[in-house]
C-alpha cells in the first residue's frame, strides 16, 4: 500500500539519502547482466540473419520444407490453443465458481506442466498413446495414429501450454465475483446464456491475454514435440524442429532465418499480451 | 519555539501543495494542523519530518536548521495513518526497533520497551504480530514505537483516521492524557474539526496550501478570519450577505434592528434543540435554537417570523465559496474532555 | 457435467501419461528401474544437472532480486523496454534460445568467446531460460510494499542500507524463494537450449533431459521412465515446499 498521505512522494527517506554510488552500482550490475545475457546475443542473431538483407531469409523460408514446417506449426499450435482455451475457461470456471472435493488437487494439477521437463512430456505421451503404450493397441485397431503424427504433437503442445489460459482467466473471474451472474439467473437466463452474455464479455481481455500467451508458447514448443514427432520432413516438422534439422545439415542460414522468425513472433506476442494484460487489470 | 517553518513551498508536478507556509509550533504544546484533503496539512507534516523535501523555505527544530537533514537525524517521532507496522516483526521488536538501530544494550532496551508496553497497555501482546492486533492496538504500538527513541517532537498523520468512531474518540482522549503526562511537543494532522477542538492547545487551519488562521480552538471557532475557516470549523448559514452560526440567531414575532423577515419552511425538534428551516426571499437559512426559545413562539410553516443575528461573529459570505448545506442533524457537541475512557 | 469433461480432459492429457511414466519405471521391477537411474552415465548426468541447476537458481536469487529492485525503484531512459523484454526467455522457443546464445558465444563468435561443448555453456543456457523467474515473483511484492514502513524506519534513525536489510528484504523473502524454486524446477528439465550449446558429451556436458532423450531414441523406455520419475519427484518436492512456504509467507505478511 503506498503512503496514505495523498500525493507525497515518500521516497525521500530511502532514496534521496542513498549514496548515488549504490544506486548506479545496482543499475550497472542489473543492466550489464541483461546486456550480456539477453540483449547482445539477441542482437547478434538478428544481425547474422539480416546480414545479407531480406532476400536470403525470404528464400530460406519459402522453400517447400520451410513452408510445410510453417503450416504444420500453425495447425498444431492453433489446435492446441483451441483445446486449451475451451478446457481452460471451463477449468477456470470450475476452480473459481464451484466447490467440490478435490478442488485443491485440480488447482495443483493445472500447474503441473510447468514443473515437467518437455522431454518427459513427450515420453509420457508415447507411453500412453504410442504403438506399445497403454492405449496403443486400441489406437492401432481403429486405424488412428497419434504418436509420430500430428495428433500426438497437438497433445504434447497442449500439455505444455495448459496452465496459461486458466491462470490468466481465473484471477479475473475471482475478482469479478459472481454477483452479476447471479443477477442474470434471477432474471431468467440459462447457464449458457449467462455465460455467453455476462461472464464471457467480462473476461474478454484476460482471455485474450491467455490465448496470446498460449499461442506463443505453442508456436515455440520444441522438447516435447521433438520426442513425439516422427521428424518426417514435410509432414511432421514444426518450425522449431525445422531449425534443428537445418542445423544438423549445416544449413545455418535457414536455421537462423527460422530462428529470427520465431524470435519476432515471440517479441510480438510479448507486446500484444502486455496490452491485453493492462486492459484486463483496469477492468477488474 | 519547538518547530519553526518559514516560507515553505512544495509542488507536486502542477499541483502546489504548500504555498509560502510559515508556522511556529510552541514547545510542549499539542498543535493540530486542520484542513480538508488537499489542504497541504499532511505534506507540511512530512516536510517537518524530512520525509518530503520542500522546494523553498526552511524548517528549524529546537533552534537547529533541519531543512537539509534526513529524517534519520531530525529526532522526530512519526506516526502514520495506517500505522506502517513492521509486519514481519513482533510487537516487541517493532517498539524496540529505534533502540536496536541505536545499538542500545539488550537490558536497556528491555526496560524501555516494557515501560512503553505498559504505557500503551500492550504488555500481553508483545510476542504477537501486527496482523494479529486490532486497529486501535496497532496504533498504540505505532505510538509506543515512535516514543521509544525519545523524540524531541512527535508528529501524527491522521493517526485515528482509519479507526471506528468509538475507538477514535477513546484514543483521542487517551492521546491528550498522554501528552499532558509526557509533555513532548506534538503536532497532529486531522481533517476532523471536532478532534482538533477537543485535543489541541492550538489549531493551525490550512486550506489550499496556505495557512488561514492560527489560534486556540475557542478563538478559531468564535472569531474565524474568513468564510473558509468559519464553515470548516462549525455549522454556518447565510444571513443576508453574511455567514453566521445558526445557533447565534434569534427568532421573534416582532422586528428589530437588522432583523430579516423570513418565512418558516420546516420545524424539526431534536431533543434539546430545534432546527428551523427558513426562507428569506428565496434564499435558505436555518436557525438552531434551544427548545425553550422555540416553545415561546408559534412557528407554523408558511408564517412569517423575524430573524436577528443576536451574538457571535460573522464573516462576509463570498459567492462561490462552498458552504455545507446542512440543516437537520447538526453536530452534536463533543463529549467533555475529562470523561474516563476504556482503552480500546 | 462440466466437471466431468474437464476431469476427463485433464486425466487423458496429464494424469494418465504422467502416471504411465512412473509405472513404466518399475515395469521391470523397482530394482531394475533403480539400476537404470544409478548407471554411470545417468548418474553423472543427474549430478551435473542438479549441481548446475542449483547454482543457477541461487545466482538468480541474487540477480533476479537486484533486477526487480532496479525495475521498481530506479528510473532511467529505456526502462520500459527492459521491463518488456525481461519476459523474452519465457516467450522464446528453447531451441531459438540456443541459437541466440550460440551466435554470440559459440564457434563463430565475433567476440571470440566460444563456450560450446563446455559446462559453462550449460550454465549460460540455464541462466538465460530462468532469467524471468525470480524477477517476476519479486517485482509485484516490491511494488506492493508499504512505503510507510520504510519512512517509519527512517524516522526511527535507520540508514537506507539498514532499511533495505531489515525492513524490505525480510518482506521479499517468500517471493524470492518461490522464484528460486520455480527457476530450479525449470532448470533441471531444460532441453532445447542446453542440448544445442553443450554438445551433450556424456559424463561431461550431458544433462538428464538429454540422457532421457537418448534413452528414448535407443529404445530403452524403462531407463528413460526411471530417470524421468526422478526428475518428476524432485520437481514435485520443490513445488510442495514452495506451497508450504507461500502459506507461511502469507501469515507473516
Amino acid at each position: 500500500m503506498a503512503s496514505a498521505s495523498g500525493l507525497s512522494d515518500g521516497t525521500v527517506a530511502v532514496r534521496g539519502n542513498r549514496r548515488p554510488v549504490a544506486r548506479y552500482g545496482l543499475r550497472f550490475v542489473a543492466l550489464g547482466y541483461l546486456l550480456v545475457l539477453l540483449a547482445a546475443p539477441v542482437a547478434m542473431v538478428f544481425y547474422r540473419a539480416f546480414q545479407h538483407g531480406l532476400g536470403p531469409i525470404w528464400s530460406a523460408l519459402t522453400t517447400s520444407e520451410a513452408r510445410s514446417a510453417i503450416e504444420v506449426t500453425l495447425i498444431v499450435a492453433i489446435s492446441a490453443v483451441v483445446l486449451n482455451t475451451l478446457f481452460g475457461v471451463g477449468t477456470a470456471l470450475l476452480l473459481v465458481r464451484r466447490r467440490f472435493p478435490g478442488r485443491h488437487f485440480l488447482d495443483v494439477l493445472v500447474d503441473l506442466p510447468q514443473a515437467v521437463s518437455p522431454i518427459v512430456v513427450g515420453l509420457a505421451l508415447i507411453l500412453v498413446y504410442g504403438k506399445f503404450g497403454f492405449f496403443g493397441s486400441w489406437i492401432e485397431r481403429n486405424g488412428l495414429k497419434i504418436i509420430f503424427s500430428l495428433p500426438g504433437m497437438v497433445l504434447a503442445t497442449a500439455f505444455v501450454s495448459l496452465p496459461l489460459v486458466v491462470r490468466s482467466v481465473a484471477p479475473v473471474l475471482a475478482e469479478l465475483g459472481d454477483e452479476q451472474e447471479q443477477a442474470a439467473r434471477t432474471l431468467g437466463a440459462s447457464s449458457w446464456q449467462t455465460f455467453r452474455r455476462i461472464t464471457l464479455p467480462s473476461i474478454r481481455d484476460a482471455l485474450a491475454y491467455g490465448v496470446v500467451l498460449s499461442l506463443a508458447r505453442s508456436l515455440g514448443e520444441y522438447g516435447a514435440v521433438t520426442v513425439v514427432s516422427g521428424h518426417v520432413i514435410g509432414k511432421t516438422l514444426t518450425l522449431t524442429l525445422f531449425i534443428d534439422e537445418r542445423l544438423q545439415n549445416f544449413d545455418q542460414p535457414a536455421a537462423y532465418s527460422a530462428a529470427v522468425l520465431l524470435a519476432i513472433i515471440a517479441m510480438g506476442s510479448l507486446l500484444i499480451s502486455r496490452r491485453f494484460r493492462t486492459r484486463s487489470r483496469s477492468v477488474a | 519555539m519547538s518547530i519553526s517553518v518559514r516560507h515553505v513551498t512544495k509542488r507536486f508536478a502542477q499541483f502546489t501543495a504548500l504555498d509560502d507556509v510559515s508556522v511556529d509550533i510552541p514547545t510542549g504544546s499539542l498543535t493540530a494542523l486542520l484542513g480538508p484533503s488537499g489542504s497541504g496539512k499532511s505534506t507540511l507534516l512530512r516536510v517537518i519530518a524530512g520525509l518530503d523535501t520542500a522546494d523553498a523555505g526552511t524548517v528549524s527544530i529546537e533552534g537547529t536548521d533541519a531543512t537539509h537533514l534526513p529524517p534519520q537525524r531530525r529526532e522526530v517521532g512519526f506516526v502514520f495513518q495506517h500505522y506502517a507496522p513492521f509486519k514481519h516483526m513482533t510487537v516487541y521488536d517493532n517498539i524496540a526497533f529505534g533502540l536496536t538501530v541505536r545499538k542500545a544494550g539488550k537490558a536497556e532496551t528491555k526496560t524501555k520497551v516494557n515501560e512503553l508496553l505498559e504505557l500503551v497497555h500492550l504488555e500481553k501482546f508483545q510476542t504477537r504480530y501486527p496482523d494479529q492486533l486490532s486497529g486501535g492496538q496497532r496504533q498504540r504500538m505505532a505510538l509506543a514505537r515512535a516514543l521509544a527513541v525519545e523524540p524531541r517532537v512527535l508528529l501524527l498523520d491522521e493517526p485515528f483516521g482509519a479507526l471506528d468512531a468509538q475507538v477514535r474518540k477513546e484514543l483521542r482522549t487517551w492521546l491528550r492524557r498522554l501528552h499532558d503526562e509526557m509533555n513532548v511537543t506534538t503536532v497532529i494532522v486531522t481533517h476532523d474539526q471536532e478532534e482538533a477542538m477537543e485535543v489541541a492547545d492550538e489549531i493551525v487551519v490550512l486550506y489550499d496550501g496556505r495557512v488561514q488562521q492560527v489560534g486556540h480552538p475557542h478563538d478559531v471557532y468564535e472569531h474565524p478570519v474568513n468564510e473558509w475557516v468559519m464553515s470548516f470549523l462549525g455549522p454556518v448559514t447565510h444571513f443576508g450577505s453574511l455567514l453566521v452560526r445558526p445557533h447565534d440567531l434569534d427568532l421573534a414575532h416582532e422586528t428589530s434592528d437588522g432583523a430579516l423577515q423570513a418565512t418558516v419552511v420546516r420545524v424539526t425538534r431534536l431533543g434539546f434543540q430545534t432546527v428551523v428551516d427558513l426562507d428569506v426571499h428565496g434564499a435558505p437559512l436555518y436557525a438552531q435554537l434551544a427548545r425553550e426559545a422555540t416553545d415561546r413562539l408559534t412557528l407554523t410553516p408558511g408564517t412569517s417570523v423575524y430573524v436577528s443575528h443576536a451574538r457571535g461573529e460573522s464573516v462576509p459570505a463570498v459567492p462561490g465559496v462552498p458552504v455545507p448545506e446542512v440543516s437537520v442533524s447538526p453536530e452534536v457537541p463533543a463529549a467533555p474532555a475529562d470523561a474516563a475512557p476504556a482503552i480500546p | 457435467m462440466g466437471l466431468g469433461l474437464v476431469t476427463l480432459y485433464l486425466s487423458f492429457l496429464i494424469l494418465i501419461p504422467l502416471g504411465a511414466v512412473v509405472w513404466k519405471s518399475q515395469s521391470d521391477g523397482w530394482s531394475a528401474g533403480w539400476h537404470q537411474v544409478t548407471s554411470p552415465e545417468a548418474a553423472a548426468a543427474l549430478k551435473l544437472t542438479l549441481a548446475i541447476s542449483a547454482g543457477v537458481a541461487l545466482f538468480n536469487l541474487v540477480m533476479g532480486t537486484i533486477i526487480a529492485w532496479v525495475l521498481v525503484r530506479d528510473e532511467f531512459a529505456g526502462k520500459g523496454i527492459v521491463e518488456l523484454f525481461i519476459d523474452l526467455p519465457f516467450a522464446l522457443p528453447t531451441i531459438v534460445a540456443g541459437v541466440v546464445l550460440l551466435s554470440l558465444y559459440g564457434p563463430r563468435s565475433p567476440a571470440h568467446v566460444d563456450i560450446a561443448f563446455t559446462r559453462t555453456a550449460i550454465t549460460v543456457a540455464l541462466l538465460f531460460v530462468t532469467l524471468p523467474f525470480v524477477v517476476r515473483t519479486v517485482q509485484p511484492v516490491l511494488l506492493e510494499l508499504d512505503r510507510d514502513m520504510e519512512a517509519a524506519a527512517a524516522s526511527l534513525g535507520a540508514s537506507p542500507f539498514l532499511i533495505a536489510r531489515r525492513i524490505i528484504l525480510p518482506n521479499l523473502v517468500p517471493a524470492m524463494l518461490t522464484g528460486t524454486g520455480l527457476a530450479f524446477a525449470r532448470a533441471i528439465g531444460e532441453f532445447g537450449s542446453v542440448s544445442l550449446l553443450s554438445g551433450n558429451l556424456p559424463f561431461h556436458t550431458e544433462v538428464s533431459a538429454v540422457n532421457i532423450y537418448n534413452q528414448i531414441q535407443s529404445d530403452n523406455p524403462v531407463g528413460a521412465a526411471a530417470q524421468s520419475t526422478v526428475l518428476l519427484v524432485i520437481a514435485f518436492v520443490v513445488l510442495f515446499a514452495l506451497d508450504r512456504l507461500k502459506r507461511w509467507g502469507v501469515h507473516r505478511g
